[in-house]
């Protein structure tokens, strides 16, 4: 078994509408980062795990994703997966 | 009727609940903890406001897995009366008993404060008793309150007079303007396709005597008392 870490970044669904992301933005211009054109507020989520193969740690962290980690309605979620050491 | 609410860690209303059902309906109410694996012999479920798990990850994403929910789940299957409040309401959307999902307010605060809402349609069980259009004062306390769903969810609550409650202007106009939260269509609340689930944001349990300043929520519970009774369950 090797130890993995997955980061579960969870963002808004794209076309949904992000208040949090929205006031951000707009602090950003008021420090006069005209560049910015969007910005989008989620999560970030560390989850440590053993599995057989990276493959296996993969579709487990996907299943997490699915059924607990992410709202399918409102999130979507991309899964970073590492070798832990 | 027979009331069973259900208390999560963190649920705030439950006592409110169970006020309005004893000592306002005159009719009786037990405390289900959330580890417990069954709701018991009971004609009715609420699942009241609160903070279930600190609203920790999405409101109600957690509490959606406590023990009790799948009790909670096989009642309204069998088609049970599931009435869900604030949390509550989160509670059933993550747990897929109503569609869609509440995300933060537009506002991005909390907020406490007493809204309009009017009532779009009276033939439910939870409705009987208002009049059609009613406009309601009730207390809304979220920061997670803002419905969303895709396109052909909307269309499909709309086309079937699933959405019960919208935030409405001091006209009663749903407008932008009167929209509490950012929810979609202004809609406050919603029914199941089978018509025995219902999820609202507003308080109706806070609004059930004169002293509160407003008997507005009261109805949605009589008219509750007064299918059950018909049904033969009072």
């Amino acid at each position: 078994m090797t130890s993995y870490i997955a980061e579960v970044h969870i963002t808004p669904r794209a076309g949904l509408l992000d208040p949090e992301g929205k006031a951000v933005q707009s602090a950003l211009r008021s420090l006069e980062f005209d560049e910015v054109e969007d910005v989008r507020v989620g999560r970030l989520i560390t989850v440590r795990m053993s599995a057989d193969s990276e493959s296996g740690a993969r579709a487990s962290a996907v299943d997490m994703c699915r059924r607990l980690l992410a709202n399918p309605v409102t999130e979507d979620f991309e899964i970073v997966l590492r070798n832990d050491g | 009727m027979r009331a069973a609410i259900v208390t999560f860690p963190g649920s705030n209303c439950d006592y409110d609940c169970a006020k309005a059902v004893t000592d306002v309906l005159g009719q009786e109410a037990c405390y289900v903890w959330h580890r417990e694996e069954t709701v018991g012999d009971c004609d009715i479920v609420i699942l009241p406001g609160g903070f279930s798990y600190g609203d920790y990850l999405r409101a109600g994403a957690i509490a959606r897995f406590s023990p009790i929910m799948k009790d909670v789940l096989r009642f309204a299957d069998e088609g049970g009366v599931v009435l869900g409040i604030c949390n509550g309401f989160q509670v059933l959307c993550e747990a897929g008993a109503l569609p869609g999902a509440l995300v933060r307010n537009r506002s991005l605060q909390f907020q406490g404060e007493r809204v309009r809402m009017r009532v779009e349609n009276t033939s439910t069980i939870f409705t009987s008793e208002y009049t059609p259009g009613q406009i309601l004062h009730l207390h809304i306390a979220h920061g997670q309150g803002n419905y969303v769903a895709d396109d052909a969810t909307i269309s499909e609550l709309e086309a079937s007079g699933r959405v019960i409650f919208r935030y409405v202007d001091a006209d009663g106009n749903p407008t932008d303007a009167g929209n509490a939260n950012g929810s979609m269509n202004n809609i406050a609340g919603i029914i199941n396709e089978r018509g025995n689930v219902l999820g609202l944001m507003p308080h109706p349990e806070r609004s059930i005597e004169e002293l509160l300043g407003s008997t507005d929520g009261l109805p949605l519970f009589t008219s509750l008392v007064s299918h059950l009774t018909t049904a033969g369950h009072a």
